[in-house]
């Protein structure tokens, strides 16, 4: 059995925090280029330009990308054929304490949500997966509260129509508006129970933009980009980048939808180890 | 600011002089000076209030990554800010009908800016310093010292509103 040494996964989430908050996801920088292009109104395509500026500065910089570093959500695929020595959640934390700390990263972790003392810089909400083989692939989500607080969850009746389900996810970006830094990336989770139809939404933002849309993702971005919100909700057609969704398997009496909006900062960064 | 009064929602302009940073505990613990007779941690006549909490500063720099956070969680305190002489405010997204009516009526302004480029902003501010509620960490109220900070005129004094709402 393959064993590693709970100090590597430690040092991998260091190197993945700078990543994700320092260096925008190639797939989120393609898709607002594009938008740029293909904008033509024209504060909209002030705006995307400050964005895509933003993004070049940041990187050049070692500066994070949004000032809200976000709380760090970690997924982590263990192969059952690899023994971790040493413990594995505490590793992933202390990582994240030291990469936030180490380049001045944003401590917006409270560590009571009543109480709501001096802020920290961990922990982050860390998934685990069990995967067959013998690597470990982990995942770092920084996920800024602006969008997060936009979430919404919805328990459909089981007859439900696809278009009612549709304006309902619709309507969460509409109600986001222009608060949560639009062009936003849409995660939607379908099916499931209440907890994981949000966690498959959550998911969802890590799937790249531009690969295996399907019809549905595509007729949702369509119809969110007629909302006309736009970047910073100033007007255009650029509502929405992408709509990403992920299904899962159901109960007979219900039909769980959540959606997680993310902002155009959508930030992420994997390895395998 | 001389000319206030007569911006115009939709107005683009670059913005030079000493903001304050604040967000949500900031603004609690201002409100709860306020209805106890205490002073505030600066002068909050003519103000302008930013919605701001940025990165720890990275070593050689000014300050961190510094854009604006949701201005609408600050919407219950600001009526009585305005009552007390803030004039501007600055963050993103949409206002409460409350907040506007209190902008038209102490004839203040509020701007946003770009949402979502916390590095680039960090460019146009001087110098930075705290001057109250340490304790908040990245929350702490922060006086900054900016050139050419852009920003759009939002909410105007005479009730214009970007956003086209009613």
């Amino acid at each position: 059995m393959r064993e590693i040494k709970a100090k590597q996964i430690l040092l991998a989430i260091v190197e993945l925090v700078r990543q994700a908050n320092f260096i925008l996801r190639s797939d989120v920088l393609a898709a607002l280029k594009n938008a740029y292009r293909a904008e033509n109104n024209n504060q909209a395509k002030i705006i995307l330009k400050a964005i895509l500026d933003n993004a070049v500065f940041a990187k050049k910089e070692s500066l994070a990308i949004c000032q809200d570093t976000g709380m760090p959500v970690v997924f982590v695929e263990v192969g059952q054929n690899i023994k971790i020595k040493g413990d594995l959640k505490s590793a992933i934390n202390q990582g994240i304490e030291m990469s936030y700390k180490k380049y001045s990263l944003r401590n917006s972790i409270v560590a009571d949500p009543l109480l709501r003392k001096t802020p920290e810089f961990s922990p982050g909400i860390i998934h685990i997966d069990m995967v067959r083989g013998s690597k470990i692939k982990l995942t770092v989500l920084p996920k800024g509260f602006g969008c997060e607080n936009k979430s919404q969850l919805k328990m459909f009746k089981p007859t439900a129509s696809l278009e009612e389900i549709k304006h309902f996810i619709v309507g969460a970006v509409k109600d986001a508006g222009p608060d949560a830094c639009p062009p936003y990336i849409v995660g939607v989770g379908i099916g499931g129970t209440a907890d994981y139809a949000s966690f498959l939404a959550k998911k969802a933002l890590l799937s790249r933009i531009q690969i295996r849309n399907s019809q549905l993702e595509n007729d949702l971005l369509k119809d969110i980009n007629k909302t006309g919100i736009g970047p910073m909700g100033l007007g255009g057609k650029t509502t929405a980048l992408a709509v990403k969704i992920q299904k899962y398997p159901t109960h007979i009496a219900g039909l769980a939808v959540s959606v997680n909006i993310s902002c155009h900062a959508l930030r992420s960064a994997c390895v395998i180890l | 600011m001389k000319n206030l009064e007569q911006l115009k929602a939709g107005q683009e302009i670059c913005f030079t002089g000493i903001i304050y940073t604040a967000r949500d505990q900031a603004h609690k613990r201002m409100e709860d000076a306020i209805k106890a007779g205490k002073r505030l941690p600066f002068e909050i006549k003519g103000a302008i209030i930013y919605y701001c909490g940025p990165t720890r500063t990275p070593k050689g720099k000014i300050i961190g990554s510094s854009g604006p956070t949701t201005s609408s969680r600050m919407d219950g305190y600001t009526p009585l800010l305005l009552s007390q002489g803030l004039v501007g405010m600055i963050g993103k997204g949409a206002r409460s009908q409350e907040v506007k009516d209190a902008v038209k009526k102490y004839k203040g302004v509020y701007f946003l800016t770009y949402a979502g480029c916390g590095a680039l902003l960090s460019k146009y501010i001087e110098s930075a310093k705290i001057i109250a509620y340490s304790d908040l960490g990245p929350e702490a109220i922060m006086e900054l010292v900016v050139k050419d900070f852009p920003l759009i005129v939002a909410l105007d004094a005479k009730g214009g509103d970007i956003y086209g709402k009613a």
